[in-house]
């Protein structure tokens, strides 16, 4: 069993192609292999019993020229799944039964892939270390009481801890990142309109972006080729000429150009962080590419335009939550203290903390100097990019500015966690794609993760430059199962 | 830009949420700091700057007029936490 | 230009003049809603016409319909107005119980219409009153108060279908206008195919911006709204209403306060909407889920090419060449369905008797029935052959009218009925002239009499010849000879 779990998704694939494994072996390694993490928590919602059934289904007559056939995977709890439970993480959808599949996870069924169940994250995707969701905190399996990162920490965790040969996460300011940093894995946002964000619960519209998260950066193409395609349900969905990212995987990057850029070097940055940047550039040279250092002046104006972008968004799309059509719903004397009573409720803190900051910053006398300037900001750090990519295919930065810390830690200061998103954020602001790949470990022995940040629509040559690294670092997390029952 | 208390009650009241003192005095801290990191932004001069109001580089896609969804109904109301097979059921409005 | 009839508030010796400005919504003629592909139709049951997008499930998106696009710029066009070929659709924030998003999307800072005009026809002359914006919106579903008495029962059928916002400038200055821009704007929008303007389903309604100040005065006075007015009738009673009521308050020496009202349809007053707290902060901003929206020069040609003659054009080409008079004119463009009807019928029969038998008789009939002109049961043909056979003499004006009122019975052509019934018109001077001897033989009394000066008589001498002919004989022979003989 052990040999199955250590597999990656693509060498798994592998074995089920050419019937040494069977989907249902597979599937109950996976499940053997959950029921005995439960502590991490990283389910809320498992379908196990389903997903034998599925599996069972596949064995007997599955299509073997599927790019997921058979192969069971969990996915994040704000992906809608029919008939399943999903709910992001939040009281207010702790009973809510979706009778639709969002686009993205369709694809995965489409392909053969089998749902394992639903993976734990922050409550509506608001968070960086998995300790805001309704269903507890999420252990990372790479110490005991760390946090894995978020909003995606559950699906980091699961994958981590192997209980999933891969999974897709959701990256609104660096949610599929940097708990792939804190976790030693892959994660992957792609750029801004290439996977559908049609029945995935909304945080920030035009930042939210679906994502694979996987072991390393082949099998993150090969879950790219599936989940990467237009939409007509999506009005941001963009309809351009996708490659075969998996086929086309060259670990050849020998005269790319590669942007150093100086406003990442933050004050107060951990040593281990700066060392292992310069281990990236030394690396990148072995490799043939060519380091140019660039500037992007309005660095540090992202967190803050993002903080003032994305709760604004989602004030907005959080006021659907009203017990009205579905999910929790206080009484209440009469329509207004039934609304306020739910929403108290059902909603948590954090949440609470940005719908607030959105309404404000978008109530009548703040808009122009918070909503406005913000995305008048957001224009600058785009531009800053562009002009950068006149000179350079792809970034190479930290992910994180630091490794994952305990549970706890950071969550008395609002600022500081929020601070976790630093190296990411731009990224969303600016719709680009970017990777993280494990590059290190920190004196704790907890991963340390660097970040590639491509142009809009060129995510091989990121899945390229990453690819070739990958290979270079041999990263491996080498976790001894301490947290199994 | 400093947040007081009545403005934390309204914001509350605009968002339907309600909070008691305890906790408003709590976001009051919360949120002031928030806002004191987000003050970082009126360093940079953005006279001239048009907003960025669209991230996807694409035009809006125009749909054609036909009926996909008839009578969903039952899926429609199935999630409501009323009994009702034909309404949404909520608590009356104070006129 | 002399301005007779003006409506003025009178209180002492002040004199105040209305100043209004109306917000219409009018529903979109489409199949399916604005940003989904769920039904519009009126009247279904209860939350059958929903889908999830319309129901703010949970990662649901909004997808623009095109044909709603087309219509919002038709209409533009029709109302002389600026297309604008960049807009942007933001959220209007706001809790409700029909409004399941928590938002409703519409056009705030940049809609697609700007500027434009409709022109009205006042007894005493043309004027025209200027339109501020024309936006898209999404309409909100129902909200039911009156079937449970502990709750509201929420309906979202309407919830998404697209509505046309059309705002005019405070240019009005009188029910009767309003009562006039209404129907003009009504009609429009029903050539154009783009609303049907039916009041009592809803298509069509308006929130009333009434504010007044003393005649002379430059500056506005402050203006209250009242929203929602689902009909003519209320808007009237409810401009009456406000503007006696702000003129009271300014005559006491009090100030209006701006606010939003409801026009209460039992009691015929308004009266404030309760819910202070929500001086509603609506938090507009652009919807990150959807793009700006951008029209070409030749998406915007191609609506143009799609205009029909609209009812001012059509007015004046009736006036100039059918020679009507712009009265009778009006009357036969302001629905399009009737100047249609109108020029089927003239295509072969005499304008005039058209006009006649169109604005008279058949209009009493589908008033009566409640029809509207495309249910007649009297088809444009039919009631061409009609005329014709009443120029052509083969039947008098009177039988013609009972024959008639045979074709809105059944539905047969007027010649099968005169045919059948035996109605032709009895035109033979020489059987006329028979008859006409029997009645002179058998009334001798009173042909002495008229011939002793009686002129009065005479109606009865045409009378018993009808009689005698079963009213078929052609009144002009009867009265032609009836005086050759008597005389």
């Amino acid at each position: 069993m052990s040999d199955i779990i250590n597999l990656t998704l693509s060498a798994l694939i592998d074995k089920i192609k050419n019937k040494e494994l069977s989907s249902q072996e597979i599937t109950k390694a996976y499940i053997a292999r959950a029921e005995k993490s439960k502590n991490l928590n990283t389910y809320i919602t498992t379908d196990f019993e389903n997903a034998i059934e599925k599996a069972k289904k596949f064995d007997e007559k599955g299509n073997f020229d599927y790019k997921l056939p058979g192969v069971p995977l969990a996915v994040k709890d704000l992906f809608c799944t029919n008939n399943l439970k999903t709910t992001a993480g939040s009281k207010i959808l702790s009973n809510f039964i979706p009778s639709y599949e969002s686009t993205v996870t369709q694809h995965l069924w489409d392909e053969g892939a089998i749902l394992l169940g639903k993976l734990n994250c922050d409550e509506f995707a608001m968070g960086s270390s998995n300790e805001t969701s309704f269903f507890g905190n999420v252990e990372s399996p790479v110490g005991k009481k760390v946090v894995p990162g978020g909003s995606s920490g559950g699906s980091a965790s699961a994958l981590a801890a192997k209980l999933t040969p891969a999974t897709i996460g959701t990256d609104t300011g660096g949610s599929i990142r940097q708990p792939a940093s804190f976790t030693g894995t892959v994660g992957l946002k792609p750029t801004y309109g290439s996977c559908s964000r049609y029945g995935i619960v909304a945080f920030a519209s035009s930042l939210d972006q679906a994502g694979p998260m996987t072991q390393d950066v082949s099998d993150a193409a090969l879950m790219l080729d599936v989940i990467s395609k237009y939409d007509t349900k999506d009005s941001t969905s963009v309809n351009f000429k996708r490659g075969d990212y998996f086929k086309s995987l060259s670990s050849n990057i020998k005269g790319k150009k590669i942007g150093i850029p100086k406003e990442y070097r933050v004050d107060g940055m951990p040593k281990e962080i700066e060392s292992l940047w310069q281990d990236g550039i030394t690396l990148l040279k072995k490799l043939g590419a060519k380091i140019i250092d660039i500037s992007l002046p309005h660095t540090k104006y992202a967190l803050p335009a993002y903080y003032i972008v994305a709760p604004a968004e989602a004030s907005s799309n959080l006021a659907r939550y009203d017990g009205v059509k579905y999910g929790y719903r206080s009484e209440g004397e009469n329509l207004i203290s039934m609304y306020e009573n739910t929403r108290s409720e059902g909603f948590g803190d954090e949440v609470k903390r940005r719908i607030m900051i959105g309404t404000y910053v978008l109530s009548s006398g703040y808009y122009d100097a918070y909503y406005l300037k913000a995305q008048k900001i957001r224009r600058l750090i785009k531009n800053d990019f562009d002009e950068a990519y006149k000179s350079v295919d792809a970034i190479l930065t930290p992910s994180t500015p630091s490794s994952a810390f305990k549970i706890g830690d950071k969550t008395d200061d609002p600022v500081s966690m929020y601070l976790n998103d630093i190296f990411t954020v731009p990224v969303n602001l600016s719709g680009l794609p970017a990777i993280s790949i494990p590059a290190g470990k920190d004196k704790n022995n907890y991963p340390l993760g660097l970040q590639l940040i491509g142009k809009a629509f060129e995510e091989q040559n990121l899945l390229d430059i990453s690819y070739s690294m990958e290979k270079e670092l041999s990263f491996k997390n080498n976790l001894q199962d301490w947290w199994i029952k | 830009m400093s947040i007081d208390l009545k403005t934390i009650k309204h914001i509350a009241k605009l968002s339907r949420i309600s909070i008691d003192d305890k906790k408003a005095k709590e976001l009051e801290k919360d949120l002031n700091s928030i806002f004191e990191f987000i003050e970082a932004l009126n360093k940079v001069d953005t006279k001239k700057v048009d907003p960025l109001t669209s991230i996807a580089e694409t035009s809006l896609k125009l749909r054609g007029d036909e009926v996909k969804t008839k009578n969903i109904r039952e899926q429609i109301l199935k999630n409501s936490p009323d009994e009702n097979k034909d309404f949404f059921v909520v608590p009356k409005v104070v006129e | 230009m002399s301005k007779n009839k003006e409506y003025l508030i009178k209180r002492g010796n002040s004199e105040y003049e209305v100043i209004i400005g109306l917000e219409v919504h009018a529903q979109v003629l489409s199949k399916s809603k604005l940003f989904s592909d769920s039904p519009t139709n009126f009247g279904a049951e209860p939350n059958t016409q929903v889908s999830l997008v319309d129901a703010a499930f949970p990662g649901m998106l909004p997808v623009i319909n095109e044909f709603c696009i087309k219509q919002a710029v038709k209409t533009g066009i029709g109302l002389n107005a600026a297309i604008n070929k960049k807009s942007i659709f933001d959220r209007k924030n706001y809790f409700y119980a029909d409004l399941p998003q928590g938002y409703q999307i519409s056009q705030y800072k940049d809609p697609i219409v700007g500027e434009g005009s409709i022109l009205l026809d006042l007894p005493d002359g043309e004027k025209k009153v200027g339109i501020e914006r024309l936006h898209l919106e999404q309409d909100a579903g129902k909200s039911i108060h009156d079937i449970d008495p502990q709750n509201t029962l929420v309906d979202l059928n309407r919830s998404g279908v697209a509505l046309m916002e059309i705002v005019s400038k405070p240019d009005l200055r009188s029910p009767e206008e309003v009562n006039l821009y209404i129907k003009k704007l009504r009609s429009i929008m029903r050539y154009l195919g783009t609303c049907d303007g039916n009041m009592q389903e809803g298509s069509l309604r308006a929130d009333v911006n009434v504010s007044i100040r003393k005649t002379g005065d430059k500056k506005l006075g402050t203006r209250c709204e009242i929203k929602n007015v689902n009909s003519i009738k209320f808007m009237q009673m409810a401009i009456e209403y406000e503007a006696n009521r702000q003129a009271d308050i300014l005559e006491e020496g009090g100030s209006i306060d701006q606010e939003t009202r409801l026009f209460d349809t039992k009691k015929n007053e308004t009266r404030s909407m309760r819910s202070k707290e929500d001086a509603h902060d609506y938090r507009y901003f652009p919807d990150p889920d959807l793009l700006p929206l951008e029209l070409t020069d030749d998406f915007i040609s191609k609506i143009k090419k799609e205009i029909p003659e609209l009812p001012d054009e059509k007015k004046k080409r009736f006036v100039d060449k059918f020679k009507l008079t712009p009265y009778e004119a009006n009357i036969l463009v302001s629905d399009i369905e009737t100047s249609k009807y109108f020029e089927d019928v003239i295509k072969n029969s005499d304008i005039k008797l058209a006009t006649n038998w169109i604005t008279g008789e058949l209009f009493a009939l589908l008033n009566d029935r409640n029809l509207e002109i495309s249910q007649s049961p009297i088809s444009s043909k039919n009631l061409s052959s009609l005329i014709n056979l009443i120029k052509d003499g083969t039947i008098s004006g009177k039988i013609a009218k009972t024959v008639f009122e045979i074709m809105a019975n059944e539905s047969k052509d007027p010649k099968s009925i005169i045919d059948e019934k035996g109605l032709k018109q009895q035109s033979d001077p020489k059987e006329i002239e028979k008859i006409v001897d029997d009645v002179i033989k058998e009334n001798p009394k009173n042909v002495e009499l008229f011939k002793s000066g009686k002129d009065k008589l005479f109606g009865f001498f045409v009378g018993q010849v009808m009689k005698k002919t079963d009213g078929k004989a052609n009144p002009k022979l009867v009265n032609d000879i009836l005086k050759k003989k008597l005389n």
